[in-house]
């Protein structure tokens, strides 16, 4: 039992990795290989900060939102005008940059982030802190679909998702608006970097294997859905947490054979 | 061809002329050269990058070990061992393309570690030595050589016939291409078992020269990384690039080694750069300087008027002549 309440809470952090992941695919067509490492980034930004969690996010937050803007008009936008393999080549050299940049500057020390007296507390021996997470990831998938569906933002995001040339034609500027999703999706990935630094440890080789977990969280719910997104985190979640019962050593192996099965018997996703 | 066959025979002879000495570096470069090649043929030729060919490498060193055959017959063995693994797992893996294939193919890599160090354990395998050390080092040093020559000329071979061309409208544009009637997952197969064979074969060969694997180390993506590095500066979708890629690659390995992250920042970078600004590597700005099929030594880069454009022969992959 305990364990299916952790599986679940689990998978609402790697779905909170997930979704911006997810965003950046469903509207500008780029799959981030750098995603993960923009999250440890995060987690990274609040030990330069040196100031406690809480007052650090409001900090890191914009930070994140104005790297993925500069990004995107310095990187992104010209790996997506240059061919289907350029975004794939220049994400992976920006993941190489970025974990080299953390163990240059930072040392390759595991590290974790203080989050103060409530990351103590529990609740029925389930922390407190992971309750937090979950409900923030479930609030910011929420709170993106919703902005997303109702928002005149969220209308010119689909539309331009849609068809990028019709989007331009009635008038909606996409550069700014790919920039400002590109923002949207590394502030969140930030936001769930310092999340896996207040629930674990992070190091600046942690990016590649968050990045895996996040890719088949989406690819597991569904290409294209933030709620499809939200369920195949859960999905790994409990598979971690169920197949970590039997053998701490087979729980990350579960996570892979279970996204090979999906990949091979249902390749739409489970919840497609 | 007459040419690469002329570099092979000369560096067959090393063992004999030049000695222990010489091998040591050569075995390096041509894995290096192998490697790079078999990458170009999957991200060049068939528009697939992939993050995860060190599971190949992985399969061939332990393939090598679990047959527990003498290097000198268990390279091929190792080949064909990672090249049937191939097939399987290009079913769900084809089903997708750019970064999803990318990422798959690095679970996938994930997936044989973790099986292989469960199986194994983490602290690695070693092989007994069969042969005394200078006849297995020259032994190691043939295989490398034969192995990077097979991989050289397979793909020129390959890239030179219908095969070639297929592969080439695949890479440019899959959907432009199944319009035309090529079978886009049938050639990306091809290729990706293929690149899986030779790379497996580059695996046999790393373990036979090491004579010890470790699951942490040959199933490091850090291989995808040098891979991808070396193709994409020496000039992606051309012949030449990754040999000259594998060069570059190799100096700057024994040049910067020593400054850790910084020289991996610099490969990053360089990488980036060279993706963005310079799409086609060296051989690409440069046009190949040595006397072509064509009779053209230079690319001509500001063509008068763009009819010149297209009559130029040395410009890229497009323009190779068959044999």
């Amino acid at each position: 039992m305990n364990a299916l309440i952790h599986g679940v809470l689990l998978g609402g952090e790697y779905a909170l990795i997930a979704c911006g992941l997810s965003l950046a695919f469903g509207v500008m067509r780029l799959v981030n290989i750098a995603h993960g490492d923009l999250a440890v980034c995060g987690a990274y930004l609040v030990v330069f900060l040196g100031l406690p969690v809480a007052y650090a996010l409001p900090l890191v937050l914009p930070i994140a939102f104005g790297i993925g803007w500069l990004l995107n008009i310095t990187l992104f936008e010209r790996a997506l005008k240059a061919g289907d393999l350029a975004p794939v080549l220049v994400t992976f050299g920006l993941s190489v940059v970025i974990q080299n940049l953390l163990t240059e500057g930072a040392t390759a020390n595991p590290r974790t982030l203080d989050g103060g007296a409530i990351s103590l507390a529990e609740v029925g021996g389930v922390s407190v802190l992971r309750i937090i997470a979950f409900a923030v990831a479930v609030s910011v998938l929420g709170g993106l679909q919703l902005g997303l569906s109702y928002t005149g933002f969220g209308r010119r995001v689909r539309a331009t998702a849609d068809d990028v040339d019709t989007a331009r034609l009635v008038g909606i500027r996409v550069r700014p608006l790919f920039a400002a999703v590109a923002g949207i999706a590394v502030a969140t990935a930030a936001l769930a970097g310092v999340f896996l630094g207040l629930l674990g440890t992070v190091d600046p080789y942690t990016g590649g294997l968050t990045l895996i977990f996040a890719f088949e969280a989406v690819v597991i719910g569904g290409l294209g859905s933030l709620w499809g997104t939200l369920a195949g985190g859960i999905v790994i979640g409990l598979t971690q947490q169920l197949a970590g019962l039997w053998s701490v050593k087979f729980a990350v192996l579960a996570v892979h054979l279970v996204f090979l099965a999906v990949l091979t018997f249902r390749p739409r996703g489970l919840f497609a | 061809m007459k040419f690469l066959a002329l570099i092979t025979v000369v560096l067959a002879g090393v063992p004999f002329y030049a000695g222990p000495a010489w091998e040591r570096p050569l075995i390096d470069l041509l894995t290096l050269a192998a490697m790079a090649s078999l990458w170009n043929l999957l991200a060049g030729f068939a528009g697939l990058a992939s993050f995860g060919q060190q599971a190949y490498l992985g399969i061939g060193a332990y393939a090598l070990f679990a047959t527990g055959l003498d290097p000198l017959v268990g390279v091929p063995v190792a080949a064909v061992a990672a090249g049937l693994a191939a097939v399987p797992a290009s079913v769900p893996l084809l089903r997708l393309s750019g970064g999803h294939f990318a990422v798959a193919t690095w679970v996938l890599a994930e997936i044989a570690r973790l099986t292989v160090s469960m199986a194994t354990g983490n602290t690695g395998v070693a092989l007994p030595a069969a042969h005394e050390p200078l006849l297995r080092q020259a032994i190691t040093y043939w295989w490398a050589l034969a192995v990077a020559a097979g991989a050289v000329g397979g793909i020129l071979l390959l890239s030179r016939g219908r095969y070639g061309l297929a592969a080439r409208a695949v890479a440019g544009d899959a959907v432009a291409a199944a319009a035309s009637g090529v079978k886009v997952t049938w050639t990306r197969r091809v290729a990706y078992c293929l690149a899986a064979t030779g790379t497996g074969a580059v695996g046999a060969v790393l373990f036979a020269d090491a004579l010890y694997v470790q699951p942490s180390s040959i199933f490091n993506v850090q291989y995808s990384v040098s891979m991808m590095f070396m193709v994409l500066i020496g000039g992606i979708r051309t012949v030449e690039g990754p040999l000259l890629g594998a060069l570059i690659f190799f100096g700057l390995q024994r040049a910067l080694a020593g400054y850790g992250p910084w020289y991996l920042i610099l490969l990053g970078v360089i990488a980036i750069l060279m993706t963005l600004f310079l799409p086609r590597g060296i051989i690409g700005k440069v046009g190949r300087p040595w006397k072509s099929r064509a009779g053209r030594s230079y690319s001509v880069r500001w063509p008068l008027w763009p009819a010149a454009r297209r009559r130029s022969k040395d410009r890229g992959p497009r323009a190779r002549e068959p044999s």
